[in-house]
């Protein structure tokens, strides 16, 4: 009762302060907060500024690049170690154009290759709220680059070749939803920097977007129009439970895209979720064409086969067909036909979690199979899943596979 | 010394079955719930992956899932006038530990019992007078009708994805089940398992003989199936590696596969593991808990004060604290009065082997809960008054598994060892068949559990002691049963029967079922009864005990339906009064 007369008693008073700021900021503002929250989601800024048990964007996650490990900034309102003493112009440069506080460069670890599509308007809402997070200190030095990699200033150059600065113009000839996923896709939710090849120089390869990449020894595949390896053959109903739930009749996401999942794209909106389909069932089929399979009579088929029946079978079936929502299909979808298996070698060797939802809790995951079979066995194994039951891939080295073992191995002996 | 801990909402102790059903539902209500188990985190992939789990040498032989006698254990003897020695190493029953307790390593039989086993004193009487009843038993009715209970059991049936075929729905006899079930409001969720060849020629068999067979209700799932809240589970490959074994396949409903995923996602959930609760603690009037105390793997004591505090570990575990935490009055056997220790039972099972010529059956295909059963045995499906006992049990050929190591049955006169024995395993491995009795077990004055006076766990805490033998009531329910189930078999022509009934005394050592029941019975008497009707202690009105702790004798089927069934039912009355008025529910 006593609060009630409190807030009663303090409402002309607030009423009149909102009004009076909405006339120079609207940095306090519920519609704008709630906004950035929404657009730092789609961003999924968290995925790299929250250490693994850290605090909410405190920074301090590794991230490995080709070129040496990246630790991501605090980015919460902290004056001396975030970024509360930053401008909203200097936000909205390191968003946008990868020049951060006091003009130093960013790399493009950070995608402002891609942020940079982003809307003025929804930069700063994100700062907005980020700047209502507990602000925390935590000085982290981003640049753990070996040289010549630390040099800054040679991203001046790498900029020019590969940077296009300016924001998302939409496409009058496309419906809006088009333009809003269009948006999402190329923006906000960088799909690229991952789905796009790379160049030597970590640029994207002009004329390959979206067909398909390795990243940390994952494979980030084709979301093009290409039925073998990309959507073809997805519906956007498809594509939205995908992202919605981490699942649908074809995958169930795991690695990378399962954080991405998590954090990112099973908090849009449906409407959201939408446009993110209408824009990727319209890219062009790109990525190659369909190889020829490898015959059932290859020893090295004949081999995995036998291995398939014993060790995988009783999950994924007999003929590929798996469960949905529990067991990934097989037979006929693209993550396996992919043009590198990069992705199945890792998770036949160490396993994998698949991720859990709301929408689709189960959380099923796949054991490590790395103590049981060798090289050439996974090898074989692969080269027979991606060959059997109408499926058409190039085969598996069993050096790829035990150059993958030894990676997971260092990683495994390095980690806590 | 106790470090005492921020108050909860909830404390469940231990996170099997019931406590995950329980944390689930109390999350459900806002509330927020520690659960505090014993053993480990044990989740599918990591723990009981499908690459490594059919290990029989591990799991079945040195029962690495179970919990270590040096962790916990309890004492032994046949009759009251004998000394009890502790058991070190387990024999009867396996004890569970760990995340989702005895749930992971079940077989998934899931069972409702009939409606007159939950009236069966009124019901025994009313039909055969009460002269007909054994000397010295003390069985009793539960204070809760299957009527009351059929919801919930519904509710259990549907979380688990349970396979089978409905033999009685809303009171019409359908054709392909079992004809003496209790109605069901539904039918199972998902259709019944398919049954091997040996399963087949067996109910064949049954059939020609006049009897209903149908498939046993099984937790190891026919198909894929997507419980109401969400959790997917896999098809049983009938790879004959559940009981004392993990389902590496998702396909066998435990809390892993049903409940965990939904729960562990919850702000306001937490499970401490590797946490043993050594006592409930009662205030000053000892009407009323104010938590537990509890020592973690580093040897440190904490207390967690709750409100409400929820017993789930198992049977012989709930019974342990009960006594240690001076709950309720321990029962002495001379006066019979007390509750606290009164009515343990446990099950009567038996087998015949059927030894074959030329059938191969290939028995190491099997599902730990498929099989085909024969009802008409059981509870008071038939007339027991030419028998001359009371009680019964379900007879089926419903053979789990036949792994390597341990399902190497010979026929008669084959020596133990050696090139003769050898022999015979291997000219019989693949076309001997071992049907079985799933018998009922009723409870008597002088079965019962109490603190031992000599031995000491750990924590210098005393064992439980065990005081347990067979009654001849059961036994002859035993020979009658197997000997029906004897004629079943020989009518499929074998070579050659033994006939395995159970027999007197009680032995510790073989395996026989992990089905220990009662101890703190419910019931409408607290004077009789441990637990008024909705599993709260008569004494100490915030706290629940659930599990088959409850049974006042156990019937002639797997319980684990019923002790889904009573959890629900009784978080049904706590959802819907307690939490309004917290108090005592019923009373006396």
């Amino acid at each position: 009762m006593r609060y009630a007369l409190l807030a009663l008693a303090l409402a002309p008073v607030l009423a009149v302060g909102m009004v009076a700021r909405a006339q120079v900021a609207n940095k306090q503002s519920f519609e704008v907060i709630q906004h950035g929250r929404y657009m730092a989601t789609a961003a999924d800024c968290t995925a790299c500024h929250t250490a693994p048990g850290g605090r909410p964007f405190a920074g301090g996650g590794a991230l490995e690049t080709p070129f040496g490990a990246l630790l991501a900034p605090n980015i919460t309102p902290d004056v001396q170690t975030g970024i509360g003493g930053w401008t909203d112009d200097e936000f909205v440069g390191a968003v946008r154009d990868g020049i951060g506080h006091g003009g130093i460069h960013l790399y493009p670890a950070m995608p402002y290759t891609y942020y940079t599509q982003l809307t003025r308007a929804d930069v700063l809402a994100i700062r907005a709220y980020l700047a209502t997070v507990q602000p925390v200190r935590n000085l982290v030095i981003a640049n753990q680059l070996p040289f010549p990699f630390n040099q800054r200033e040679s991203m001046v150059g790498w900029n020019e070749l590969f940077f296009k600065p300016g924001e998302f113009k939409p496409d009058p000839g496309k419906s809006a939803e088009w333009n809003r996923g269009a948006y999402l896709v190329e923006g906000a939710e960088h799909c690229g920097l991952c789905h796009t090849p790379k160049n030597v120089m970590g640029g994207d390869e002009n004329g390959q977007a979206n067909q398909g990449s390795v990243l940390q020894s994952w494979y980030a595949p084709n979301l093009t129009g290409n039925s073998h390896v990309g959507l073809g053959d997805w519906s956007v109903d498809d594509i939205m439970l995908y992202l919605k739930t981490g699942r649908n009749r074809f995958v169930i996401a795991s690695g990378p895209m399962a954080d991405a999942v998590t954090h990112s794209t099973s908090h849009l909106t449906d409407v959201d979720l939408r446009a993110i389909a209408v824009y990727l069932k319209s890219l062009p089929p790109g990525g190659g064409t369909l190889p020829q399979p490898i015959s059932a009579e290859d020893p090295k088929m004949q081999h995995g086969g036998a291995i398939y029946y014993n060790q995988c079978a009783a999950c994924h079936g007999a003929e590929g067909q798996g469960i949905v929502g529990l067991f990934p299909r097989l037979a006929g979808v693209p993550v396996v036909q992919q043009q590198q298996a990069t992705s199945l070698i890792r998770v036949v060797l160490e396993g994998s979690r698949a991720v859990a939802t709301a929408g689709a809790p189960t959380g099923p995951a796949m054991p490590s199979f790395d103590w049981g079979l060798s090289d050439d066995d996974v090898a074989a194994l692969l080269t027979y899943i991606r060959n059997a039951w109408g499926n058409a891939a190039p085969g598996v080295q069993p050096r790829d596979v035990g150059s993958m073992r030894a990676a997971l191995h260092r990683e495994a002996q390095q980690s806590p | 010394m106790a470090t005492k801990l921020p108050p909860t909402d909830v404390v469940t102790i231990g996170l099997g079955w019931t406590g995950s059903m329980v944390a689930k539902s109390m999350t459900d209500a806002g509330l927020r719930v520690v659960s505090i188990e014993r053993g480990p985190w044990r989740d599918t992939a990591t723990d009981f992956p499908p690459s490594y789990s059919p290990d029989e040498l591990r799991y079945a032989v040195r029962l690495d899932l179970f919990v270590r006698p040096a962790q916990s254990t309890l004492t032994f003897r046949n009759k009251s006038d004998q000394t009890a020695l502790p058991i070190r190493e387990w024999g009867a029953f396996l004890l569970p530990n760990g995340v989702g307790g005895a749930g992971v390593h079940w077989n998934g039989q899931i069972w409702r019992f009939l409606p007159t086993d939950f009236v069966l004193k009124t019901h025994l009487t009313q039909r055969y007078g009460a002269k007909f009843l054994p000397e010295h038993t003390t069985i009793q009715d539960w204070g809760v009708t299957y009527d009351e209970l059929e919801p919930h059991f519904d509710t259990f049936e549907y979380l688990c994805g349970t396979s089978g075929t409905a033999g009685n729905l809303k009171g019409q006899i359908q054709p392909s089940g079992n004809p003496f079930e209790g109605p069901r409001s539904r039918p199972y969720p998902t259709p019944a398992q398919k049954q091997p060849y040996g399963q087949m020629l067996w109910a064949e068999a049954a059939k020609d003989m006049g009897y209903q067979p149908f498939p046993q209700p099984s937790g190891n799932l026919s198909q894929a199936y997507t419980n109401p809240d969400g959790v997917t589970m896999g098809p049983c490959t009938f790879c004959g590696f559940c009981e004392r074994f993990g389902c590496g396949n998702y396909s066998k409903a435990s809390p892993q596969t049903t409940i965990l995923p939904v729960l562990m996602r919850r702000d306001n959930f937490e499970a401490r593991t590797e946490c043993e609760v050594t006592r409930i603690n009662l205030d000053s009037t000892g009407k009323r808990a104010t938590g537990v105390t509890y020592v973690d793997s580093q040897g440190h004591e904490w207390e967690q004060p709750a409100e409400m505090v929820f017993l789930c570990a198992f049977q012989m575990f709930n019974m342990q604290l009960l006594l240690l935490s001076g709950i309720g009055q321990p029962y002495d056997p001379r006066t019979g009065e007390g509750v606290i220790g009164r009515n343990f039972s446990y099950q009567t099972t038996s087998n015949v082997q059927g030894f074959f010529d030329n059938k191969i059956f290939n028995t190491f295909i099997a599902s730990g809960a498929g099989g085909m059963v024969v009802d008409d045995y059981n509870g008071d499906n038939f007339d027991h008054g030419p028998h001359g006992f009371v009680g019964g049990g379900y007879i089926a050929m419903a053979q789990t598994n036949a792994r390597p190591i341990e399902t190497t049955p010979t026929p008669a006169g084959t020596p133990q060892w050696g090139a003769a024995w050898k022999k015979a395993v291997k000219d019989n491995y693949l076309s001997t068949i071992i049907p079985i009795v799933h018998g009922s077990c009723y409870s008597y004055r002088d079965n019962y559990l109490d603190l031992d006076p000599t031995y000491k766990d750990r924590f210098g805490r005393p064992l439980m002691r065990l005081t347990f033998d067979f009654h001849e009531n059961e036994l002859k329910m035993s020979r009658t049963l197997t000997d029906k189930l004897a004629e079943i078999v020989q009518r499929m022509g074998p070579r050659e029967i033994v006939k395995l009934p159970r027999t007197g005394p009680f032995n510790i050592v073989p395996y026989q079922t992990t089905h220990t029941c009662g101890g703190a019975v419910m019931g409408a008497d607290p004077k009789t009864s441990a637990l008024n009707r909705y599993l709260q202690s008569w004494d100490v009105h915030n706290l629940f005990v659930m599990g088959a702790t409850a049974f006042p004798q156990n019937a002639g089927y797997n319980p684990t339906g019923t002790i889904g069934a009573l959890t629900y039912w009784s978080l049904d009355a706590i959802h819907k009064q307690y939490l309004k008025s917290p108090g005592a529910l019923v009373h006396a």
